[in-house]
């Protein structure tokens, strides 16, 4: 009895713009049954808006990986007491959050066409506008996913490191192990779920990301999200609201893969950390 | 010497777009340096429009969302633990769902809008919005009570409540609530951070909220818009930060074990 508001409002207002999104996907706008919107995302060019979003997913999931690793494995062996792990903590903690419009901003005024950063580099004579570099281009938007896509890894790979127990170390050199030994006969292979895992939340969160690109580039982006929104606002046929939702549904199915082999990796990893 | 590689290069990839932000912000538009673009911000009228939209908007999802879960969290730790897991998969869905999922949904709905219902959801961006971005907040919500509810010996203060003649909304109000003050908090500033960012449902339904009239600034003024980049994040990091440094004094409930 006492969860019942709780299951009736997600059943209402989870369930009731789910449904529409499936139901539109597998009908026509008449009502019957159709597959044509689903055959359609199978075509271009919405073939080439789901490659890039997972070619921009996969690129900062992995980019923001290794330096998000990198970074982790750096404040963690500088010791328990070391003010740099309070610093990068509490800073991860927060980038982690600074998504969507205002890093967009922050980007171009960095480096956009009169950016900071720009606008140095033309004082030592690199004219960044003359090439073929812009920030409102899939190269810009990876740029600033992966501003938040370190941040969170370190948040997600941190306690995966400090439970790496110190007597594993001293067992592995009092066996003769040098460092690269211990690494890859011990580190790694505990490591490696948790890792894999945190890889894994961050290609989900980069796949379903848009309001950074939306902020940069506007609904022309040439992803998946972009897409979706312009055939939903009407800028195209009505008939073509569909395939909109046909979109989405696929997006929900990629991300539920993502979650769920992210669920069995942190059981896995679970088995030798705490 | 890979460690400070490392820190180097991070200390100019995240420091840099923050400096560079604050240093365009400072740039007026007639080319000289000063405060120019933050006094406009404060005279813009359909900013402080918006602004106060997603205000409310953010005070209402934060109203609903507590007392929806509060109760919903205690109850299930105190009488269904074997529903527990159920509740916190059906919490963490939302996850699952790409906001702009959530928007074509939404905008489908709105298409067939016939019944009086239907349009009066759609009336205004409170009504419109509100419901679904309780939605949106749950799985943090849900996360940080769920582990305000653990810490807490719940059933000897509910036992004791009781048994002093509580109602069940004295006990939640009076016993609980003051008990879980930080996950409480922890969960509201999420929920009013996520407001006051979310752009792209907003968007797609072509609500004047802060975050899409933010996008429209940008595409007209980048200085004021930058101005406004740099106060919003200054107000969201020093909401998170106070989170935090109440939650290290209070006990087990921090920003950083949410995620």
């Amino acid at each position: 009895m006492g969860i019942l508001p709780f299951a009736l409002y997600v059943l209402l207002f989870l369930g009731l713009p789910l449904y529409e999104v499936l139901y539109g996907a597998i009908t026509t706008s008449g009502g019957s049954l159709t597959w044509y919107n689903f055959s359609q995302t199978f075509h271009k060019p919405y073939t080439s808006d789901f490659l890039s979003s997972l070619r921009i997913a996969l690129e900062t999931s992995l980019i923001g990986g290794v330096f998000g690793l990198w970074l982790a494995c750096a404040v963690v062996t500088a010791g328990p007491r070391s003010p740099l792990r309070r610093i990068v903590g509490s800073g991860s903690a927060v980038l982690a959050y600074f998504a969507g419009v205002p890093l967009a901003f922050a980007f171009i005024a960095t480096l956009g066409r009169y950016g900071e950063f720009t606008i140095l580099l033309q004082h030592i004579g690199i004219n960044l506008n003359a090439t073929s570099f812009t920030i409102s281009s899939l190269t810009g938007v990876e740029l600033a996913y992966v501003y938040f896509q370190i941040p969170l890894m370190v948040l997600l790979v941190t306690p995966a490191l400090e439970g790496l127990r110190p007597e594993w170390r001293e067992a592995a050199t009092g066996l003769g192990a040098s460092t690269f030994r211990y690494i890859r006969h011990v580190a790694a292979p505990v490591l490696a779920p948790a890792i894999i895992g945190a890889v894994l939340l961050l290609f989900g969160n980069a796949f379903a990301a848009y309001a950074t690109a939306y902020a940069l580039v506007g609904d022309t982006v040439q992803l998946v999200p972009g897409t979706i929104q312009n055939l939903m606002s009407g800028n195209v046929l009505v008939d073509e609201n569909g395939i909109g939702l046909a979109l989405g549904v696929e997006m929900i199915v990629v991300i539920a893969v993502v979650m769920i082999g992210y669920a069995a990796l942190q059981r896995r990893a679970g088995r030798w950390l705490q | 010497m890979w460690r400070v590689t490392i820190l180097v290069l991070a200390a100019i990839y995240f420091l840099g777009p923050l400096a560079a932000s604050l240093r365009f912000s400072l740039v007026q538009s007639n080319g000289k340096d000063g405060f120019g673009n933050y006094s406009r911000v404060l005279h813009d009228g359909a900013l402080a429009n918006a602004l106060w939209t997603s205000l409310e908007i953010a005070a209402i999802t934060t109203g609903i969302l507590l007392v929806l879960m509060l109760p919903t969290v205690v109850w299930v730790r105190l009488r269904l633990p074997r529903l527990a897991l159920l509740i916190e998969t059906v919490s963490v869905l939302p996850i699952v769902i790409p906001p702009i999922v959530m928007g074509a949904g939404l905008a489908e709905l709105q298409l067939h809008a016939g019944s009086a219902i239907d349009s009066a959801l759609f009336a205004s961006p409170i009504s419109a919005l509100t419901p679904f971005y309780v939605i949106l907040a749950l799985p943090f919500a849900y996360r940080s009570l769920d582990v305000g509810v653990r810490a807490i010996d719940l059933r000897t203060l509910v036992d004791a409540a009781r048994s002093l003649g509580a109602s069940w909304f004295t006990l939640i109000t009076r016993v609980i609530l003051p008990n879980v003050r930080t996950a409480v908090l922890t969960a509201a500033s999420l929920a009013i951070a996520l407001v006051l960012a979310e752009v792209v449902i907003a968007g797609t339904l072509l609500y004047d909220t802060y975050p899409v009239e933010l996008v429209n600034q940008g595409q007209q003024d980048a200085g004021i818009a930058v101005a406004l980049s740099v106060l919003s994040l200054a107000i969201t990091w020093l909401l998170l930060f106070g989170i935090s440094f109440l939650g290290n004094r209070a006990g087990p409930t921090r920003v950083g074990r949410l995620l």
